[in-house]
């Protein structure tokens, strides 16, 4: 079955626009299926799938587990904090063991960039990137641009911003590739110590002026402010860096257009947006989490289908 | 090889001779609705929801289900399982409901619309109206309550109900022609 041009899902980077358009139908059919009375169907129920976060997670891992029970499939849930990681055993020695058990899929969050490449060269399951590191989280970048194009229909030259802390979000660098991929035109707006160098080499602008990011754009996904990721200072204070790049009512009011605001949450309310901007109408921040178990659920019904090929 | 075995005009009177014996069973389809199944029924379930509007003035409650994720071939098959757009917007329980596909081959589509409807709610009744009844692959104890036509073809044949602007032919193919 060739539905998606790859077997895992391990970054936005390598997948085509084809797959992406493929994932947003699907999902389109999974909302749907959210959103009835029986909020379940019996796709995956010979499907087993281990969640395997290495790091902390609430809404990402809360998502994926739903998407895998509405989709009927044997979950196993696994964190390091708890496990014989502790003990000094290797991640491939991890996963081998989990899979030994018998488990078709691994959806996996890493703190090192590129763990995920690794697992998939060695392992014989799908593998499903939940986030590795600083490096991309492709289901958040996913979601991010099905819920924008729910509000926008196409994404097509439409302006997209990503503000804050860029040098420690894979967030940033996934939404970058995926709205790339499909037409949309991107700018990075953050202080200059949390762009990363030559970043415009990705084909987009930067921008150190938040004001004039959101006039130019359509919408604003405001990225979190990884303080623990942080080891060094990076600015002076957070509140002087709400004051330059946080988002208030009085700064949208001032704007000519109603832009759309995003956060892939959790958010530090008062830092990157206030909870009265938060709760706006203007934010889509509920719709992204509503999206993201359709979105999840269609990638693993797409990549448990692809597996049947060989 | 391929042949027509039924053109339009054939179709078109089995079409009309259906909605009667629909409207006999269900009157007003007051308490009834059509249920046609993505992909391949629902043009006839419009053509069976319009043929009932001009012949008895009968506004028929209508919803178009997909099957995909309730089929029991996921992962058994080379086939893509692409799932279609769903519009159930009405309250399927206590409902008599008749479920319409173009045609019934090995049953296992219907089995799959079943468990899909469970999803709904729970429907007074499901009953199943299929334009083309082909006999000798029967997979699972399924039979339909209004029948177009049987059709005797060897079971490597395909039936194609071929739509055209409202108008369909139906075709044997053989295997060589698939």
């Amino acid at each position: 079955m060739s539905l998606l041009s790859t077997k895992h899902l391990l970054g936005i980077k390598d997948i085509s626009s084809q797959d992406i358009d493929l994932i947003f139908k699907t999902a389109d059919n999974f909302k749907q299926v959210i959103n009835r009375p029986i909020k379940k169907v019996p796709t995956l129920r010979d499907v087993t799938i281990a969640n395997v976060f290495f790091e902390n997670s609430t809404r990402t891992k809360i998502s994926f587990e739903l998407a895998e029970k509405r989709l009927s499939a044997d979950v196993v849930n696994f964190s390091s904090s708890s496990s014989s990681v502790k003990k000094g055993e290797t991640l491939i020695d991890t996963v081998n063991n989990i899979l030994a058990m018998k488990v078709d899929m691994v959806v996996m969050r890493h703190p090192a960039p590129g763990a995920h490449q690794f697992l998939a060269r060695h392992i014989d399951a799908n593998i499903v990137n939940a986030g590795d590191g600083t490096h991309e989280h492709p289901t958040q970048a996913l979601l991010d641009a099905y819920s924008l194009r729910e509000k926008l229909t196409n994404l097509k030259d439409k302006k997209i911003a990503i503000v804050g802390d860029i040098l420690h979000s894979r967030v940033a660098l996934s939404n970058i590739y995926c709205l790339q991929k499909l037409g949309a035109k991107v700018r990075v707006c953050g202080p200059p110590t949390l762009l990363p160098k030559h970043i415009e080499s990705l084909g987009i602008e930067a921008s150190y002026n938040l004001k004039e990011t959101l006039e130019w754009c359509d919408a604003a996904n405001m990225l979190r402010i990884q303080l623990e990721r942080q080891e060094d200072k990076y600015f002076p204070s957070l509140r002087e860096y709400s004051l330059q790049y946080g988002v208030t009512m009085d700064v949208l009011n001032k704007l000519s257009k109603k832009i759309i605001l995003m956060h892939p949450g959790p958010i530090n309310r008062g830092v990157e947006i206030t909870s009265e901007v938060a709760d706006s109408n203007q934010s889509i921040i509920l719709n992204q989490v509503e999206n993201g178990v359709a979105i999840r659920m269609a990638i693993l019904y797409l990549l448990a289908g692809s597996s049947s090929e060989e | 090889m391929k042949r027509v075995i039924l053109d339009y005009k054939k179709v078109d009177l089995m079409l009309t001779r259906m909605c009667h014996e629909l409207v006999e069973k269900h009157n007003s389809f007051e308490n009834s609705a059509i249920i046609a199944l993505q992909p391949r029924g629902i043009l006839l379930g419009n053509a069976i929801k319009n043929k009932l509007k001009e012949l008895f003035n009968v506004d028929a409650t209508y919803g178009e289900l997909d099957t995909t994720f309730h089929r029991d071939d996921f992962r058994r098959t080379n086939k893509p399982l692409i799932p279609n757009a769903m519009t159930m917007n009405f309250p399927i329980e206590g409902k008599h409901l008749i479920i319409i596909d173009d045609v019934l081959f090995t049953g296992r589509s219907i089995r799959a619309a079943l468990d899909a409807i469970n999803d709904y709610g729970r429907p007074a009744s499901v009953e199943l109206l299929t334009l083309i009844n082909r006999k000798y692959k029967r997979e699972v104890p399924i039979h339909p309550d209004y029948i177009g036509e049987h059709v005797d073809s060897r079971t490597d044949d395909f039936v194609k109900v071929d739509w055209k602007e409202e108008q369909c032919k139906i075709w044997i193919i053989t295997e060589e022609e698939k």
